[in-house]
């Protein structure tokens, strides 16, 4: 792939690297990304892949913007309020970089359509951004099913985690929770609070395991669920089994169709 | 005996099973919270007898949402 004299300088820090090269950035160029949840997660790892040059960003999101977003959700601002937040991200990323085309789907995901989105444009990696935990195990399962690597992730007032999963190189999230708490069990993110900046150190850590599976360098977090404690001050990678007996990837599965379960936001924690 | 509970040193007087071990750390809504002991994913009904063991490595793993909204 040529570069444009306009690419060359965008991408000269990128390109300066000898784990990226010119080679890395074509793929990066050439690469599809879809994030579903364009919110405290999805808003900055969507920011800094467009930034990145990723060529393909699908965005899926129903809700409109709101006031209460704007303390994390980056890629909107105040004049966006009441726009759908996908309408508002592509806006965003189309005013950083012109090399990257958005693809916006705005609905939520369900296991009516997850598979037709992640095939729509042939994703090569997803990044889970969503707040509620029968969305995080439709993610997985659909992509157990569909065989796609995804970045899991989760941010509750100063805590974060984040584990990836590559088909058949690692645990998947049902491996390690096997199903989702009850709806009744679970305060929401609008009761429990969460500090700004947590969105915007685990979703960039998405976006950098995603450009890692991309560029094929590094290790990427399979078999590792990464926590970090924003008070502490503290990351811990905490290295997780394969399981056997998992009811969607395991040897002998029991969950071969997608399941919508009902929906309940947010950590079990207190 | 000692032990390591997410990252961090627990002494012990005594061996003590899974459910004790929620307990003491406080840990609520234990229904919910997987528990790994050096590596090894500890099956739910087995919480009130499988006991942690001098230089066992244990890790709580929660439930974490939150992100889209």
């Amino acid at each position: 792939m040529n570069f444009t004299a306009e690419q060359m300088g965008r991408y000269s820090r990128h390109i300066i690297l000898k784990e990226v090269g010119a080679k890395g950035q074509t793929k990066l160029l050439q690469s599809k990304v879809l994030i579903i949840g364009t919110g405290g997660l999805g808003a900055p790892a969507a920011m800094f892949l467009a930034a990145a040059g990723v060529g393909t960003i699908g965005l899926v999101d129903f809700d409109a913007v709101e006031l209460s977003n704007l303390q994390r959700q980056i890629i909107h601002f105040t004049k966006d309020v009441g726009k759908p937040k996908v309408l508002s991200g592509k806006e965003t990323i189309q005013e950083m970089n012109p090399d990257v085309q958005v693809v916006t789907y705005r609905e939520w995901v369900s296991a009516a359509n997850i598979r037709d989105i992640i095939k729509d444009k042939e994703y090569d990696f997803i990044i889970d951004g969503t707040d509620n935990f029968p969305a995080k195990f439709l993610i997985n399962d659909a992509c157990v099913f569909t065989k796609k690597p995804f970045s899991h992730a989760g941010i509750i007032r100063f805590q974060g985690q984040t584990m990836t999963f590559v088909p058949g190189e690692g645990p998947c999230y049902r491996c390690i929770f096997h199903s989702p708490p009850p709806p009744d069990k679970v305060p929401t993110c609008k009761q429990a609070g969460v500090l700004g900046v947590m969105g915007g150190i685990i979703g960039t850590i998405q976006a950098t395991e995603a450009i890692k599976y991309i560029l094929g360098i590094g290790d990427l977090l399979t078999g590792y669920l990464l926590t970090y404690d924003a008070l502490k001050m503290e990351f811990r990678k905490i290295k997780l089994p394969n399981n056997k007996k998992c009811q969607v990837c395991g040897e002998s599965p029991t969950i071969t169709e997608l399941i919508d379960y009902e929906q309940a936001a947010c950590d079990l924690k207190s | 005996m000692k032990i390591k509970v997410n990252g961090k040193d627990l002494l012990l007087d005594k061996e003590i099973t899974v459910k004790e071990l929620l307990d003491i750390q406080k840990v609520e809504m234990q229904d919910y919270v997987t528990v790994q002991i050096n590596d090894e994913l500890v099956d739910r009904a087995d919480f009130d007898t499988l006991t942690v063991k001098e230089g066992d490595t244990v890790e709580f793993l929660y439930f974490m949402g939150g992100g889209a909204q």
